[in-house]
């Protein structure tokens, strides 16, 4: 389990994510090892995505499916060597990937409790992290993975996060974890590094438009009535989909849905602030806005038919807007639609208008920049 | 002697099922009377003070399917009910380690993972799979049975709703539904996992209570009832009723009063009184004689027609269908006063697993061997043990810092070899003693009084045919439209104004009280009430 926060209140660690650097502790997820002459088609045969592309070195975030073309995760999967990926979840999937195994020659293995792993976020990420490795760190461009070292630590190093920013996470063996902690608090503290939970880091992935698995989305195998489940399409992840690799689970049932116009859309809305305002002004008051993201489900809708449902809230304060991430029937999905979303304004429902928004909402060059040379501070 | 009053109704037996039907009865106006053999109300569902200070839910001893309705209708908490939670079950090993699950889920993920990692992520998924078929086979808990021979249009109508609930199961859902119809415990929980302790725990609960091993067909079907509990869990309808199980009775009980119900105990009946193929009333063991309009028997189907009624009062077919109903006793009961508490060897001192369930079941094979015994004709030497300490729950079951503990114990045939004799029974209860003490080293030297049921016991003392804790096998054939003959199995029976209300009707046994409700649901349908 992560901290929810280090200090008593979360807002500061979310200005330190977005203005100088968060340090996150993200062992908690789920990590396997798929290694042997039969890696590569083992982790082709359980993800979206055609990953006989991926080169060694790079890692790729993909969603995997069951045999109905139903989510059941989203994860990262980092190509170590030719036959050596690694695999993150946030459910369990060891015996999934065994039942997918059958006949390969595969070792999976799982490594969730012998190895850490440090999400290092922010604009200043690069800058900490230059000072305690060598300076090939930053030619490590956006979804790579690199092996190195951070003050004699052996590390693998992947530009890849959850905050839609400039970032990195730094897989290391567990018993070195602790000593990694301290070492990039040691130089980062200058930087403006501080320790970052989730409710930080529940902002930032909002305005990212990341999805979160259990809030935006239900795994399909702990979904006990079909309508709970997910396509990846549904999710905004079509682009994730390969269809013409080679079979894959789920790939009959995706080429099947892709063939028909998706019903459900998962989109961002902006909620209208003067709408808001008004709704607020009705009781006197100025608009009440969450200091942290909603979890709870509000419906959407056009006019007065609920057209959709809005599973997580925000109140962004880079963007200085009130956010949500929707679940929206296909046609009332286009950018720019004037919707309704459900508010509470002093113990009432009431509706302010929402409108239907590109994500990610914060998007700033330096998360896929490159870089080639070592920038001083 | 004639008591000169005619009642409405006479409820033969005051067990749960019995406290039940005469509480609706009373509740829809009728002038109803219980009529209890021992001293006190329940059944198989009491509490009892054995020992100064020490209260034993002697026979049965956890609230499981207690039905959410009859504890909205009868306003039992207002009587006194209060279910509190039982969280955990460990099963401890004989090389000191143990399985535990627990209420908190990524606990018992991470119990699970240490026996086998794949199974601690296949416990989720069967989690899913079961609690998706409990829900759609729970409405059958709630129907009256269809006649399915010479169906009438209610009966037709039951049939389509039943038909519409599994047309809902996917091919995978209506495929493990199929083989939890016909497959034993352990080859179902062998598709599954690969642990032995977990299948073994598993797939005791697919043999409490019947004459079989988890090797045997039909088994499986148990598995789907201990998850019919789990959605019914949400509403906290699952633990150890404070007071002990007599409460569950003694809050029936009293709801029943309130309605103007009379319980008499220490009434026990000895026959049904027919004229013309009609009940008409019931003649005591005293002698005395009770004139009712209807009677209801809530004694097993083997008692309630081969006892209280004369041979002549049924159709032969009837009577052979009944000798026919199996109901073999398998089980025992130990009681135990502690002076202190149980130290298990696998989780040392006082912890939050004493609270829950500890059930000795370490694997599959090791239930099967004690079956294997039973078979032919000896309790277990190394039996299953369930067990619980109900003072950890509720402090008010023993004198403060002293414990009492239930053991319930499979398997125990009724036909033991050479008969149940005192030193029988004794050698019994050493042997589940002995057999515990094996995890808990220490259990013999605190304890301070000990009570052991023999299947001849609970026959004897509860009334339950050959000892029979669910008043006849829960087995497929004995089921549904088929409990306990296919013609009678909507609580009325060949004898006009004469109905049966006990476990051996629909949908069977268990601290559930449906068969009482359903059955005063019935009669009063028949009054046109």
């Amino acid at each position: 389990m992560s901290a929810s926060s280090y200090d008593l209140t979360h807002e500061h660690e979310y200005h330190a994510i977005r203005s100088a650097a968060g340090l996150i502790d993200i062992s908690p997820l789920y990590k396997y090892r798929i290694c042997g002459s039969d890696a590569e088609t083992l982790a082709d045969r359980v993800v979206t995505r055609d990953i006989t592309k991926l080169a060694v070195g790079q890692v790729c975030y993909t969603p995997w499916c069951d045999s109905d073309g139903k989510v059941r995760d989203d994860g990262t999967l980092h190509r170590l060597a030719d036959s050596d990926f690694r695999l993150t979840s946030a459910e369990p999937t060891l015996l999934w990937l065994h039942e997918n195994a059958e006949g390969l020659k595969v070792e999976i293995k799982e490594e969730t409790e012998q190895v850490g792993a440090l999400a290092l976020q922010g604009p200043r990420s690069l800058n900490i992290l230059n000072e305690i490795t060598d300076g090939a760190l930053a030619e490590l461009r956006y979804f790579h993975v690199m092996q190195t070292q951070i003050e004699g630590i052996s590390v693998h190093i992947s530009r890849t996060g959850y905050t839609g920013d400039l970032g990195y996470e730094i897989w290391v063996d567990a018993s070195d974890a602790v000593p990694l902690w301290d070492t990039i608090f040691r130089n980062g503290v200058k930087h403006g590094l501080a320790p970052a939970g989730l409710l930080a880091l529940d902002i930032v992935r909002v305005e990212a438009g990341l999805l979160l698995i259990d809030v935006d989305y239900m795994p399909a195998h702990r979904a006990v009535i079909e309508s709970r489940k997910s396509s990846p399409f549904e999710l905004g992840l079509g682009w994730t989909v390969s269809l013409d690799k080679r079979n894959y689970v789920g790939r009959t049932a995706l080429r099947e849905e892709q063939s028909r116009p998706t019903e459900w859309e998962f989109r961002g809305l902006e909620i209208d602030w003067l709408s808001l305002e008004d709704a607020y002004a009705e009781v006197d008051l100025p608009p009440q806005i969450p200091g942290m993201t909603l979890r709870e489900s509000v419906p959407v809708y056009a006019e007065e038919e609920q057209v959709g449902y809005a599973t997580s809230r925000s109140w962004s304060p880079t963007v200085k807007k009130y956010l949500a991430l929707a679940h929206l029937q296909a046609k009332y999905a286009k950018i720019g639609t004037e919707l309704k979303i459900e508010i509470t304004v002093e113990h009432q429902r009431r509706t302010a208008i929402a409108r239907v928004a590109k994500t990610p909402f914060f998007n700033p060059a330096r998360k896929r920049a490159t870089f080639d040379v070592v920038r001083t501070p | 002697m004639t008591t000169a009053r005619e009642y409405d109704a006479i409820v033969i037996g005051g067990g749960h099922n019995g406290l039940v039907n005469a509480a609706y009865l009373g509740k829809a106006g009728l002038n109803t009377l219980v009529l209890e053999r021992r001293h006190l109300v329940g059944g198989a569902t009491v509490t009892e003070e054995l020992f100064p200070g020490y209260k034993y839910s002697v026979a049965s001893y956890v609230v499981s399917l207690l039905r959410p309705e009859i504890i909205r209708d009868l306003q039992l908490p207002r009587h006194g009910l209060e279910i509190l939670p039982l969280e955990s079950t460990i099963t401890p090993l004989p090389n000191g380690d143990y399985l535990g699950r627990w209420a908190d889920h990524d606990q018992t993920r991470r119990d699970l993972y240490r026996h086998s990692p794949k199974d601690a992520e296949a416990y989720d998924d069967f989690g899913t799979l079961m609690y998706q078929l409990a829900w759609a086979v729970k409405p059958i808990l709630g129907m009256i049975p269809p006649n399915p021979i010479s169906p009438s249009i209610r009966d037709l109508r039951t049939m389509l709703k039943l038909g519409g609930h599994l047309r809902n199961l996917t091919e995978t859902q209506f495929h493990a539904l199929f083989k939890l119809m016909t497959m034993s415990s352990a080859d179902f929980l062998d598709e599954w996992f690969e642990s032995e302790v977990l299948k073994a725990t598993m797939s005791a609960s697919g043999i409490i209570g019947t004459f079989l091993g988890p090797r045997s067909p039909g088994t499986a079907y148990v598995l789907l009832h201990h998850y019919l509990g789990e959605i019914d869990g949400a509403f906290r309808a699952w633990g150890f009723a404070k007071g002990g199980n007599g409460m569950v009775a003694e809050s029936i009980a009293s709801a029943a009063r309130s309605h103007s119900v009379e319980i008499r105990t220490e009434a026990a009946v000895d026959h049904v009184l027919t004229r013309n193929g009609r009940a008409v009333g019931v003649v005591l063991e005293s002698g005395e004689e009770i004139r009712a309009k209807t009677i209801i028997s809530g004694l097993d189907p083997k008692l309630t027609f081969l006892k209280l009624l004369e041979p002549n009062d049924l159709p032969d077919d009837f009577l052979d269908s009944i000798r026919k109903y199996r109901i073999r006793g398998s089980s025992g009961k130990v009681n135990l006063s502690l002076s202190e508490l149980p130290d298990f060897t696998c989780l040392p001192g006082v912890g939050p697993h004493l609270r829950g369930a500890i059930s000795v079941s370490p694997s599959v094979e090791y239930l099967e061997r004690a079956y294997d015994d039973a078979k032919y004709g000896a309790f277990s030497r190394r039996p299953y043990l369930d067990v619980v300490i109900p003072s950890m729950i509720d402090p008010g079951m023993a004198p403060a810092g002293r414990h009492v503990m239930s053991i319930f114990v499979q398997y125990a045939p009724f036909h033991l070899k050479g008969g149940w004799t005192d030193t029988q029974r004794e050698a019994f209860g050493d042997t589940v003693i002995d057999t515990l003490a094996e995890y808990a080293p220490n259990l013999k030297d605190v304890i301070l009084h000990r009570q052991v049921m023999t299947p001849l016991d609970l026959q004897e003392e509860m009334g339950l045919t050959e000892g029979n804790i669910f008043h006849g096998d829960l087995s497929l054939n004995q089921l549904f439209f088929f409990r306990p003959t296919t013609a009678w199995s909507q609580y009325r029976t060949p004898v006009r104004n004469f109905y049966q209300c006990g476990s051996g009707t629909h949908p069977g046994g268990g601290v559930c009280g449906a068969p009482g409700r359903h059955a005063a649901l019935e009669i009063l349908k028949d009054l046109k009430r």
